[in-house]
């Protein structure tokens, strides 16, 4: 069953702000056709490094459609810096929450985002720092590490839920545990 | 708003005819079948009738019916029973798109038993690798269980052929035929399978009903231990009620088996075809020719399944998708991955399974809102522009 609040569903069914944006001058991509999902977001920044437009295309489920079209959203009439600081839980908040297991639609919301701000600023998002722990999803354990200590993340599945990795082929799942292991005995 | 049910391959509707044969044994009629006065014992000569009328629809004896809880321990009594007949035997073989009722057992025994299980693999069309099925027979292959049709896919596997191979070389086999039964003509005899699964909530009958057809003559050790029911083979008081609905069931699957392969085959065809053609970018998963009737599973470029779900449910069709998103894993299907279906379509296949309860005003209806809904969904994919992937 369509376990979504009413907010993600109306997201989902009238996504505002879709399609390519005339004049952007910043973009940011994540995802891909293989893994299930993807997001494509455009931006238009003015010479004050204010989002004066923003607008998505997603391939995926209804809450890759709703986390993106809250993004667009949340993120006009912000400046690059306040949106810098933008976290996967604003966008899932400002949706009234998404279900466990589809919380890596508002994290790929938050990635598309800090990719267009580089791409705007010119900065060369550097190859990802860390060891590949997923190979399926290409998620590193720096990632994982980070994932954990922000949302208190205690299972594999938790993991798998924020950052897809484990969900694949599931061979990585023992690696991951040894992550978090590695977290929580660091406190 | 009017409901159109075309998910048959996960669930259907309990006949009219099936509720009015089971309700006087769900109200006044409750004795037990084992005891020894009149009450029970005309509960014990219906339940005798229903046996037949499942033998009748598989053309096996009445004594060779099994009634189970559902598919999944069926599957599961078949594989422990081969497993305890032939204990000095590790190796078992089937194939990569079998249903999660059985293939997580084998995971299991894999794991836990020190089983070695050989996944025969199928083609792009979902057609097994036959050479390599017969090669992997040996003397150490305990039992050998494929799925007569794919629940995906509705593929269906040359069962009688593998079963005479399988008789040759002296091999156990047994077939899942959850998906096969009352959709294309079934006949244990003539086919030679050691032991048969079926299921009463995919045709008709209540769910919690299942059966195990055994080969007279195999030495079967029950899975679920207890009292003499069902020849010693299944302990448990009777569920008389869906034993009856499904006796039922059977005998309605047997008369309306011609139209399930003209009428509602033609409305599935119908259906395929005015996809195929309104909606570019669109693809059959599995074999055209050797398909169960009623199945269509049907994959769009560039668009996700759950999305599809989401907006069909919208206007009442229910349908399902072996995307990764419905069904809480991350990867599309194990079927569509292991027949190779590309990944730009995979994740945007979707499953029609119908019923002789289904129009054609019903196949118009999913045409005139699958159209708009694919039309929705790549206007906002990033991988789809001026009508074609990109």
């Amino acid at each position: 069953m369509w376990d979504y609040t009413d907010k993600v569903k109306d997201h989902f069914l009238n996504p505002r702000n879709t399609g390519e944006l005339e004049g952007a001058n910043a973009i940011g991509e994540t995802g891909s056709l293989n893994c299930g999902d993807a997001l494509k977001l455009f931006l238009k920044v003015n010479e004050n490094e204010r989002i004066v437009d923003a607008t998505f295309m997603t391939f995926g489920c209804a809450s890759a459609v709703a986390s993106s079209s809250a993004l667009t959203e949340i993120i006009k009439g912000m400046t690059l810096d306040d949106a810098a600081k933008l976290t996967n839980d604003d966008i899932s908040d400002y949706l009234g929450g998404l279900p466990k297991a589809k919380m890596h639609c508002s994290v790929m919301g938050q990635s598309a985002l800090k990719k267009a701000i580089a791409d705007y600023r010119g900065v060369q998002i550097l190859e990802k720092p860390g060891q590949i722990v997923c190979e399926c999803f290409d998620v590193t354990d720096l990632e994982i590490i980070d994932a954990v200590k922000a949302n208190n993340l205690e299972s594999t599945d938790d993991v798998t839920n924020y950052l897809k990795a484990g969900g694949g082929c599931g061979q990585c799942l023992e690696r991951i545990e040894e992550v978090i292991e590695s977290v929580k005995a660091k406190g | 708003m009017k409901i159109v049910y075309t998910d048959n391959n996960a669930t259907t509707k309990v006949a009219d005819e099936v509720i009015n044969e089971m309700l006087p044994y769900l109200g006044q009629l409750y004795g037990n079948p084992s005891s020894m006065h009149t009450f029970g014992g005309q509960v014990d000569k219906k339940v005798t009738q229903a046996r037949q009328r499942v033998a009748d629809l598989i053309n096996a004896d009445p004594e060779e019916i099994v009634f189970t809880s559902c598919g999944t321990e069926s599957d599961n009594s078949a594989i422990y029973s081969a497993i305890n007949a032939f204990p000095d035997k590790k190796h078992i073989i089937t194939s990569n798109v079998e249903h999660p009722a059985i293939n997580n057992l084998y995971k299991e025994l894999e794991k836990t038993k020190g089983y070695e299980v050989t996944f025969v693999p199928v083609d792009k069309k979902g057609l097994l690798d036959l050479d390599l099925l017969y090669n992997s027979m040996s003397q150490n292959t305990a039992i050998i269980s494929l799925m007569w049709a794919n629940n995906e896919t509705g593929v269906l596997f040359p069962i009688e052929d593998i079963a005479k191979k399988a008789n040759e070389k002296g091999i156990l086999f047994h077939t899942d035929a959850v998906q096969a039964t009352a959709k294309v003509p079934i006949d244990v005899k003539k086919t030679g399978v050691d032991m048969l699964s079926l299921s009463g909530h995919k045709i008709h009958a209540p769910k919690g009903i299942g059966v195990l057809y055994v080969k007279k003559g195999f030495k079967f050790s029950p899975f679920l231990i207890g009292g003499h029911q069902e020849g010693g083979r299944r302990g448990g008081t009777e569920n008389t009620v869906s034993i009856i609905g499904l006796g039922k069931a059977c005998e309605m699957a047997k008369e309306n088996l011609p139209i399930m392969n003209s009428t509602v085959k033609e409305l599935r065809d119908y259906l395929q075809n005015q996809l195929l053609e309104k909606i570019p970018g669109s693809s059959v998963n599995g074999d055209l020719e050797q398909r169960l009737p009623n199945t269509l599973s049907i994959g769009f470029d560039a668009v996700e399944g759950e999305s599809i779900l989401l907006l069909l449910d919208r206007q009442g069709i229910c349908a399902s998708s072996g995307s990764a998103c419905t069904s809480g894993s991350l990867d599309p299907s194990h079927v569509l991955m292991a027949m190779e279906v590309p990944f730009k379509s995979a994740h945007g296949s979707i499953r029609f399974s119908l019923s002789h309860y289904n129009t054609k005003e019903e196949m118009d209806h999913i045409i005139a809102t699958l159209v708009p809904t694919i039309q929705k969904l790549r206007d906002m994919s990033p991988f789809w522009k001026d009508g074609k992937m990109i």
